[in-house]
């Protein structure tokens, strides 16, 4: 490791910028004639559309689908055997299908005068029965939110595991466990400026997007242009999470709108939008059963999963992205012999479902973590000692596991002894037996987890989503000053990736960090990519990096040997410099060369002189699989249902880190969004399929006096597949925190016999779940009176 | 989220900030800090004609310290109380429940008529201004009246304010040494809007014993004799004395129909009642 290389926790390069309020995004975007776009929004989740009524004091300046000829819907298949085709429409005809809906397009000068003609704006609804429940969606009677599928559910999936060989288990344990609908919430919202160039005859479109390629696809086939006439910036982008890779119809409908007015227009998603029609994730319902043996090994575990997809599949992901993976994911770290799972992704009146950090896995995690939990309970065993009976073991890696996931690397019990270690479990349970002094109990809790993350080819061609990730490419190009400019196609919305994908040219290149300069967020100059999602950048883009800035040392090599009057082969790179036996030259000096001084080379010098583009894969495109042990630390008040976190653990492995510190920011991020799961976030609809939080005094989101400071650990399990073996590890901070503090909540309720099964874990659930146990204990006292 | 087209008017004296109220044409909302009022605007819940800044008065700011009271003007912000700019007569209740208002920056422009006047349930000052005896003054072009503050909240975001009247002033007596006090708020995180909360009073001297349940539905629930729940204040520990049934019936009697928001209110009052003794 050199001062600037692959493992150095450098300050950020883009910080400069970004903490003194100069970045540049969306909404800092002023272009001249520039016009502001207000929607009107259907007020009901299911509703019939009748007339459309413009005042004529408003002609010209309201658009409705009426106009948007020869537009597309948004259309977004999976391949999955049964799969049902919803047509999200860009602005509503005939019918609308959740609150928010889009329904005209208005323009004025201002955002507020927009929303004047907004207003001014009249249209028949004729309501219907709105699908709300998405357990109650399936059955036969429900309402269709697509009447043509004859039923309400875009995709069934089932896989079964030789189950019934765990029927006989002694231990039995059934839960049904939920998670609530949530909304994410970067600190930017969703934002469009759209204008179209003349010169370049070309669709101009800046809009915050982690795959700004992957826009420009989406539109292309809405709007019927040219992926030529197309090009997508995404500025600098204030957080994503999932909602930022989504193809919005307020993108197309900006797009169609700014080829035909002659001035830019802009549309800036306010928070009330966000919330009620725009980023909504999560909502998951598990009826769970784990069969084991009384030490704690598992038998197996058996499954159905319902997830909310709302009223549409959204682009590219698609509606089923997050129940069909729970299937394949479930079985999480661990090694057991029979499995049973069926998944269905259920269509409701509410915003289309989006894949959001973590995507399935947080569900996923918090379902086995929490059954686990319930199984040591009724085994007597600490629930550590029952995951250490199943975890994956070292020297099973790597290890294909029971649904076909190849783990690739990790010392998963380690990770775990570890951070109980930390946490100094024996103390707490000594401090268990003794009333606290404020009358709160205390509780410990861990969760476990693994995170395929940058899985390739092999697994997106099976779900057959719009996209299919292959090779990473990326343009590596020494400049005439000794510079290197890096372009990739991926797009950082608070990865910092200006920073890390400099670290790895410098691993190579040796060339100054400063010296380093990051493209990206433009289709204009970039390599085609799928973007930024599934944890892929600092494996599949930094491979990229590192493969491009190979080709370019090989070059700058040939070209430095012939000014060393040197033989290729006896020369190196080092420091920015080509070093051969009697002497070096620097980038500089070989760009200047090759750039401005072409008569000193010979003319056998390599015409592809001092750039390539060029792809990369791993070894496998399975997939890398970090993994992280949480364990948290609570106390619970049984008067007033009040949980606070006071200590927290994580040990993680995400294999090298290309800068430790960044992959630390990460993770306090995604805990913090983790104990948003947990304890605050919390999306809800009335039976009418209203949304009953439209700002964030309703929707509650942790703060700073929320979330502790945790204590992070980093064991560095290499990859045997990538380059310097690095791991994604973008999404594990989200994924483990709500079963980790949910376990330690049950433990803290225990001595009430008191269980929660739903996040978030409020102090109404808190009290409500001990309610129900105390009623529970008395009945069953009154029962044994009896006999 | 953009308001709808208002004017906007700044008067330096009540007087014309009551000739403006007083013209029937215009749809006029009053703004004291705009904390509430400025996301209402936004989301165009509310819908003024116009909107009268009533932060430039001066009368709106002044303190009036008299020998068994203090009159707080109207636009007296959180911050001044916390902060210690206005004289505290309350035994350190009213700085102490200020610090816990929002946060800071509500605080540095949301003021106690504002809020008092928005009448959300679960505000700060209401509770602690009903436990504490206080009074509000409200003035129109035909005169004053002054009435309790608890008496002043009709309902959720209704206050008791006449066609063309505003309120002027809160008027807070003052406790004597041996008075204690306690308040207690249950709220989910930081700044957060309260779910439940609990205050007391009890001023021997005085002869006051005054316990409140806010954060309700609707009024705060004012037990203005409360001797049989926090006793006479004498006592080394006043919680000792609590009766939770009676709180609980008290509750049960306002309305309060979901046991679990009853329990959490009687355990706020409890709550505030024990935090007497560190007070």
């Amino acid at each position: 490791m050199t001062e600037q290389g692959v493992g150095a926790s450098l300050l950020r390069k883009e910080d400069d910028r970004l903490l003194r309020g100069r970045g540049q995004f969306v909404g800092d975007i002023r272009l001249a004639g520039m016009k502001d776009v207000a929607f009107v929004r259907s007020p009901l989740a299911h509703a019939k559309v009748g007339e459309i009524r413009i005042p004529d004091s408003c002609r010209g300046q309201v658009f409705t689908a009426a106009d948007l000829e020869g537009v597309k819907p948004i259309v977004a298949v999976s391949g999955l055997a049964g799969f049902k085709v919803s047509e999200q429409p860009i602005l509503a005809f005939e019918k609308v299908r959740q609150v928010g809906e889009l329904i005209a397009m208005c323009v004025g000068d201002t955002r507020a005068k927009a929303e004047d003609v907004a207003a001014c704006v009249e249209v028949d609804l004729d309501e219907l029965p709105a699908v709300h429940d998405m357990i109650k969606a399936r059955e036969a009677a429900s309402a269709l939110v697509h009447e043509h599928w004859g039923d309400n559910v875009f995709l069934e999936t089932f896989v079964d595991v030789g189950i019934e060989a765990a029927f006989d288990a002694p231990i039995k344990v059934s839960r049904e466990i939920s998670t609530a609908r949530q909304s994410m919430a970067p600190m930017e919202g969703r934002g469009t400026v759209a204008y179209w160039d003349s010169r370049m005859e070309q669709l101009v479109l800046y809009t915050g997007s982690q795959m700004p390629h992957i826009v420009r696809t989406g539109l292309a086939e809405c709007l019927g242009l040219d992926h030529a006439q197309i090009r997508i910036i995404s500025p600098d982008v204030g957080g994503g999470f999932g909602y930022k890779g989504i193809l919005l119809p307020e993108d197309v409908c900006l797009g169609w709108l700014a080829m035909r007015c002659g001035h830019p227009l802009r549309w800036i998603e306010d928070r009330r939008e966000h919330l009620t029609a725009g980023a909504n994730c999560r909502e998951h319902h598990y009826r769970i059963t784990a069969y084991a043996d009384r030490d704690g090994k598992l038998r197996g575990i058996d499954c159905e999963a319902t997830v909310d997809s709302g009223a549409y599949s959204s682009y590219p992901f698609s509606a089923c992205l997050e129940a069909a993976q729970v299937a394949s994911i479930l079985p999480g770290p661990y090694d057991f012999p029979a499995y049973r799972c069926r998944t269905w992704s259920v269509a409701t009146n509410k915003c289309p479902i989006l894949p959001y950090r973590g995507v399935a896995r947080t569900g996923v995690c918090y379902a086995l973590e929490l059954i686990l939990d319930a199984v040591a309970r009724e085994a007597g065993l600490e629930p550590h000692e029952v995951r250490l009976k199943n975890l994956v073991k070292p020297e099973q890696m790597p290890f294909d596991n029971i649904t076909k996931k190849h783990f690739d690397s990790g010392d998963y019990p380690e990770a775990l002894e570890r951070a109980l270690a930390a946490m100094d479990l024996k103390a707490i349970r000594e401090r268990q037996k003794h009333p606290e002094p404020d009358g709160r109990l205390i509780g410990i809790g861990h969760s476990i987890y693994c995170e395929q993350a940058a899985h390739g080819t092999s697994v997106y061609s099976g779900w057959g989503i719009p996209m299919v990730p292959g090779h990473e490419q990326a343009t590596a190009r020494v400049t005439p000053d000794g510079g290197l400019e890096l372009r990739v196609g991926v797009h950082s919305h608070g990865q910092s990736m200006e920073t890390t994908l400099a670290q790895v040219a410098h691993e190579i290149l040796g060339i100054d960090i400063a010296k380093i300069k990051l493209v990206h967020g433009d289709t204009e100059y970039t390599p085609y990519s799928t973007g930024s999602w599934g944890s892929r950048c600092a494996v599949m883009a930094g491979g990229a990096v590192a493969t491009a800035s190979r080709e370019i040392a090989g070059l700058a090599k040939r070209i430095g040997a012939h000014l060393l009057q040197a033989d290729p082969n006896d020369v190196e790179v080092a420091h920015g410099k080509v070093v051969g036996p009697t002497g070096s030259v620097t980038f500089e000096e070989i760009a200047h060369t090759w750039y401005l001084r072409p008569q000193d080379l010979p003319m056998s010098v390599d015409p592809r002189g001092l750039e390539s583009t060029i792809g990369f894969k791993p070894v496998r495109d399975s997939g890398t699989f970090s993994y992280a042990a949480h364990v948290a630390l609570v106390a619970v008040d049984p008067e007033i249902g009040d949980i606070e976190i006071l200590d927290y653990v994580i040990v993680e492995d995400g294999g090298k880190l290309i800068n430790p510190m960044v992959v630390d920011g990460q993770i306090y991020g995604g805990l913090a969004q983790g104990i948003g799961t947990a304890l605050y976030e919390e999306m809800n609809f009335d039976a009418s399929g209203q949304p009953l939080a439209s700002t964030f005094a309703d929707y509650l989101l942790p703060g700073p006096t929320e979330v502790p400071a945790p204590r992070v650990d980093h064991m560095e399990t290499l990859s045997p597949y990538t380059e310097f073996g690095v791991k994604g590890i973008g999404e594990g901070g989200a994924i483990a925190p709500p079963a980790a503090i949910g376990n330690a909540v049950n433990d803290a309720l225990r001595p009430y016999g008191a269980e929660l099964l739903r996040s978030p874990m409020t102090p109404r659930r808190v009290l409500e779940a001990i309610c129900a146990a105390s009623k529970e204990k008395s009945a069953e006292a009154e029962r044994e009176e009896a006999a | 989220m953009k308001p709808v087209n208002f004017d906007y008017a700044r008067p330096a004296d009540v007087g014309a900030a009551l000739a403006l109220l007083a013209d029937d044409s215009l749809s006029v909302k009053l703004m004291a800090g705009g904390q509430s009022l400025g996301p209402m605007l936004n989301m165009r819940l509310v819908q003024p004609d116009l909107l009268v800044d009533i932060t430039g008065i001066e009368e709106l700011k002044r303190v009036e310290d008299r020998a068994n009271e203090i009159v707080l003007g109207a636009c007296i912000t959180h911050a001044d109380i916390e902060d210690l700019r206005v004289p505290d007569v309350t035994c350190g209740a009213l700085p102490s429940v200020a610090r816990g208002i929002a946060y800071r920056a509500v605080r540095n422009r949301g003021t106690m008529g504002g809020s008092l006047t928005h009448a959300d349930p679960s505000a700060d000052w209401l509770s602690i201004l009903s436990t504490l005896g206080a009074k509000v003054t409200l003035r129109g072009r035909s005169g004053g009246r002054t009435i309790p503050v608890e008496d002043y909240m009709l309902g959720a975001l209704e206050a008791d304010l006449r066609p063309g009247e505003m309120l002027v002033s809160i008027t807070v007596p003052k406790l004597s040494r041996s008075a204690r006090w306690g308040y207690y708020k249950s709220c989910r995180k930081t700044g957060e809007f309260a779910h439940a909360i609990g205050a007391f009073l009890v001023d021997p001297d005085r002869g006051v014993s005054r316990a409140v349940i806010g954060a309700t539905e609707s009024r705060p629930i004012v037990i203005a004799e409360a001797t049989h729940l926090v006793g006479d204040g004498k006592a080394e520990r006043l919680d000792l004395a609590f009766d939770s049934h009676a709180a609980g019936a008290a509750i049960e009697a306002a309305g309060m129909a979901d046991p679990i928001d009853r329990q959490t209110h009687v355990v706020a009052l409890r709550r505030a009642i024990e935090r007497a003794h560190t007070a």
